[in-house]
């Protein structure tokens, strides 16, 4: 293990219990980000760069290209507009329909509001498997295959469990008084939702929104049964097929690329809001 | 009577507020369930013409039969137990660490969510690359520390390939645990590990007698919420060995998009998809009963 | 013309909450009603009774003739301030006083003549633009105060409103307040625990325990005739000393303590005796005490000093508020009850007895 430093120096040098919070903070730090950097690594070299032996961590200025991110064009673009819609969408939508349900089991005491509560809790541990082929069926019958409402309702849906209870505990942290007093003032539980405690809750509307625009975002098995037009796919599948698309040679280097692009507005999500993600999942999940 | 007017105002209007939000949830997650349950009680298949013939329980016989179903099954369990142990050593860890005080930890703290934000499919092409038998960066490091001496296949292995699986899973999923243990650590008072000290006790044994029971909740919550998210697993599968090699990471619902996707079975898949679903439940309702038991005793305890 | 008028009210929150038991009461145009008690004893849900914001379990609430037991709150004209103030943090304090105005659909000129009318009275022009995040505690009460004034209500109903002021603030609002409802002619009704409150601004005054009015009656006369002993301890400052005497031909004795007492007390072996510790005082030179003992607490509050004494064998105490330039030497004194100013309860239900 590590060496105990000698009691005459130990002012000046870090303690061994420092020493080994650093060590596992530099682990952690190593783990998580190692393998989002070596995919940005790769998709800056070029393809023989890529292919040699043994591998190179320090490419010189030959072995580097802009070319991969060049070659995946315009149409990767499109892709992510394509994401970006469907997810802001479904955020909104799942905010629009989430938030009253929300205050609603918070405040108006509803009957039955523990068993509402309990099968959402139940619903958002579903893997999304168990629903592709009941809602495939809908689709095919309702004949809204390749069109984003397929993929914007169930979104939407599988969002809700998590909007609805983050939501509900911020709700809940209200204080009652003014309520009381829009009440007093005249406003009915619509008007009073929408004028006065809505706006007292935009930083756990903005919480939830970028939960549910990640998990959007992220969604891989609806998008990869309801959409089939190439132009109208989502960045997870897009990136899947660029990886299963040549039988021959797999073109690594565009897929590094690929995966750095359609994973940078996460990141930077991330990057924002990183305080309001972490209390997102703690209050979706703790306090359920 | 007139008098509770007022209360049922505000209770129609709750259920005018809930309503829309549990239809939406009733299209997505009751009606498909509820649909399984009835067409898994048909043959709908290529054989049928794709036409839906009432066959009874023969779904079922044939599931129990089905060795392939019982294979995926056992990978599922396999990788479900295996990714849920490290994930939860390992987010333990991480959250003990976040715990502390030390510069940068608000950087740290965002970077680590990084693996849980990103699109698991398109990681997973990552890992893929990651573990590649000719280029992969993992052969490469091991052969650079001595370990092997030639590249080794990963993905193509059935052992390896379900370690390579696991590990990029423990990489994506580690970040949410560590938050909410993390959130059950820092709900513990400082000066109960200073009462514990001062009757003796050593940081190791603070950790067993007052961290873990403490935070057994939390653990039970992560342990929940990934059972059910680690027995679904598709994405990262079908992106990283698509099942390979032959079935042997192949989960469960990797067998069931494919007996619909591609054999067209839709009377099988449902039945599949039941018996996956009735496996889940008893296996959460046995979880939520456990977490209910170590509520009370925590709240015993103190 | 009684406007506010309460019947019979009762809520029941669970079998064993029953915060308001039964209360009936009226508070006529410009009266002013103090519901004045113990934390808990009910004074807020009985606002919140009379606002709509909780339904009676049984009861009426009216204003006039109508009855509004079953109006929602925002149509009952009446308007409510609130302890903790409630101001919307997200809307300026002109929004603030206006949300309500605007929601009846008052024309958006007489709302902007009826705000720049409340501030003016309430001194918050010049605050108008800002949130209520920027403005200290007693602008924040006085923006409270000019939203329930600017509506013109029916009725006003205030929950402690001064509770969050410090000491010098409050003396200045309460004040303030005395004006500003003096001139509005309408029912108030007041919640408070505040006994000088309660004294100064009402011109009536409930008291409540357990969820029943104990007394109803102006200030002064709750003051001068508590109707039982615990609006008397409740009321007063230094609270009123008590003693339980025994009662025998018409002498009350506890220790060494011999009382004549009144007529028409009835025939009682034990009977309770009230005095307030300003109707005691040190008995001068040439008269005989009404009792005699140790003094075992002075407490100096500059204007007067509160002087604890032991008397009779067991532990009997009592306290008696004197002059602070006044002295005695030794610490055994000897003390005279103002016979005029003594209170007498039933020792058992407590209720005040009147002596004939
Ligand atoms: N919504 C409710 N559900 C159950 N019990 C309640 C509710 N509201 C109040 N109570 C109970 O009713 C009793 C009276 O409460 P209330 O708020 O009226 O007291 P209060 O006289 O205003 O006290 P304070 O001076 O502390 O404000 C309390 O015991 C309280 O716990
Ligand atoms: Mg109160």
């Amino acid at each position: 293990m590590l060496k105990v430093q000698s009691p005459t120096t130990t002012k000046t040098l870090i303690s061994p219990g420092r020493l080994l919070l650093w060590v596992g903070v530099i682990l952690m730090v190593g783990f998580c980000l190692a393998p989002v950097l070596w995919q940005l690594l790769t998709s800056f070299k070029t393809n023989a760069a890529i292919s040699t032996i043994p591998t190179i961590y320090w490419p010189n200025w030959n072995q580097l290209t802009a070319a991969h991110y060049i070659g995946l064009g315009g149409e990767f673009l499109r892709y992510m507009g394509n994401s970006f819609f469907v997810s802001f969408i479904s955020t909104c939508l799942c905010l629009v329909v989430g938030a009253p349900a929300a205050y609603s089991l918070a405040r108006l005491k509803i009957p039955g509001e523990n068993i509402i509560l309990g099968l959402i809790l139940i619903v958002s541990l579903f893997p999304y498997v168990l629903l592709f082929l009941g809602l495939l069926e809908i689709v095919k019958a309702v004949g809204i295959g390749n069109n984003y409402i397929a993929l914007i309702v169930p979104y939407t849906a599988i969002n809700l469990p998590l909007t609805i209870l983050v939501l509900r505990s911020f709700f809940q942290q209200l204080p009652k008084d003014l309520e009381d007093s829009a009440k007093m003032d005249g406003y009915n539980t619509v008007a009073m939702l929408q004028h006065i405690v809505l706006p007292m809750t935009i930083p756990a509307l903005v919480t939830t929104g970028i939960l549910t625009f990640i998990f959007a975002w992220n969604e891989f098995i609806f998008a990869l049964t309801f959409i089939t037009r190439p132009e109208m796919e989502t960045i997870p599948v897009a990136v899947a097929k660029i990886g299963g698309a040549s039988v021959f040679e797999i073109p690594y280097g565009p897929i590094a690329a690929a995966t750095v692009l359609g994973t940078i507005p996460l990141v930077i999500l991330v990057l924002l809001f990183q305080r309001r993600i972490v209390q997102g999942i703690t209050a979706g999940a703790v306090k359920g | 009577m007139t008098q509770d007017t007022l209360r049922q105002r505000d209770q129609r209007t709750g259920w005018f507020l809930v309503i829309p939000a549990l239809l939406i949830l009733l299209l997505v997650f009751a009606y498909p369930i509820l649909r399984a349950f009835w067409l898994s009680l048909f043959t709908q298949n290529l054989g049928t013409q794709l036409q839906a013939e009432f066959t009874g329980l023969t779904n079922y016989g044939r599931l129990v039969g089905d060795s392939r179903f019982w294979q995926s099954l056992g990978n599922t369990t396999i990788f479900t137990v295996l990714s849920i142990i490290v994930e939860l050593v390992i987010g333990l860890a991480f959250a003990l660490i976040l715990n502390q005080t030390f510069r940068g930890r608000g950087l740290v703290r965002t970077i680590t969510l990084i693996p849980w934000a990103l699109p698991t499919a398109v990681m997973g092409l990552a890992w893929a690359w990651i573990f590649n038998d000719q280029f992969g960066v993992v052969n490469d490091l091991l052969l650079r520390l001595g370990i092997l001496e030639t590249g080794i296949t990963w993905l193509g292995e059935p052992t390896r390939a379900m370690f390579a699986l696991i590990f990029a899973d423990v990489w994506k999923t580690t970040p949410f645990i560590a938050i909410l243990l993390l959130a059950g650590l820092q709900s513990i008072p400082k000066d109960l590990y200073e009462a514990h000290a001062i009757d003796g006790a050593s940081p190791v044994q603070s950790f067993w007698q007052i961290t873990l029971p403490l935070i057994a909740p939390q653990i039970l919550i992560a342990l929940l919420f990934r059972f059910a998210q680690s027995f679904g697993i598709f994405d990262l599968v079908q992106v990283m060995t698509g099942g390979g090699p032959a079935g042997a990471t192949e989960t469960v619902s990797i067998y069931i998009y494919a007996m619909v996707r591609r054999y067209l079975d839709f009377g099988y898949g449902a039945a599949l998809v039941v018996v996956t679903f009735l496996i889940l439940v008893v296996a959460i309702a046995l979880t939520a009963f456990l977490l209910a038991r170590a509520r009370i005793n925590v709240s015993g305890e103190r | 013309m009684p406007l506010l008028t309460l019947e019979n009210l009762r809520k029941q929150f669970a079998p064993d909450v029953i915060p308001v038991k039964d209360i009936s009461l009226t508070v006529a145009d410009g009266e002013f009603l103090t519901l004045l008690g113990p934390s808990g004893c009910g004074k807020s849900t009985l606002l919140r009774l009379i606002a709509g914001l909780d339904q009676p379990t049984q009861g009426q609430v009216k204003v006039g003739e109508t009855d509004l037991t079953t109006t929602p709150p925002g149509d009952r004209n009446m308007a409510m301030v609130f302890q903790s103030y409630a101001l919307y943090p997200h809307m300026t304090v002109a929004e603030n006083i206006s949300a309500a105005l605007k929601i009846r659909k008052i024309p958006s000129m007489e709302i902007r003549q009826r705000i720049g009318e409340v501030a003016d009275k309430l001194g918050l022009t010049h605050l108008l633009d800002r949130k209520p995040g920027k403005l200290s505690g007693g602008q924040r009460q006085r923006v409270a105060l000019a939203r329930a004034l600017v509506r013109n209500p029916d009725v006003f109903l205030l929950d402690e409103p001064l509770s969050n002021l410090d000491a010098l603030l409050r003396e200045q609002v309460r004040e303030e307040l005395k004006h500003i409802f003096n001139a509005q002619k309408k029912p108030v009704v007041y919640v408070t625990h505040d006994q000088t409150e309660a004294m100064t601004l009402s011109s009536k005054v409930a008291v409540l325990l357990d969820g029943r009015i104990q007394q109803l009656d102006p200030p002064s006369r709750i003051y001068t005739h508590p109707a039982n002993r615990f609006v008397a301890g409740f009321v007063g400052s230094p609270q009123m000393n008590f003693l339980a005497l025994q009662s025998q031909g018409g002498v009350g004795t506890l220790g060494t303590l011999k009382l004549p007492l009144p007529n028409g007390l009835g025939d009682r072996p034990t009977v309770d005796l009230g005095v307030r510790p300003e109707d005691i005082y040190l008995t001068p030179t040439g008269e005989e005490p009404t009792l005699k003992g140790k003094v075992t607490l002075v407490e100096n509050f500059g204007r007067e000093q509160l002087v604890t004494v032991q008397f009779g064998e067991g532990s009997s105490k009592i306290r008696a508020v004197i002059p602070p330039e006044q002295e005695w030497s030794g610490d055994h004194v000897g003390l005279s009850l103002k016979a005029a100013k003594m209170h007498w309860f039933d020792s058992k239900t407590g209720d005040r007895l009147s002596p004939t």
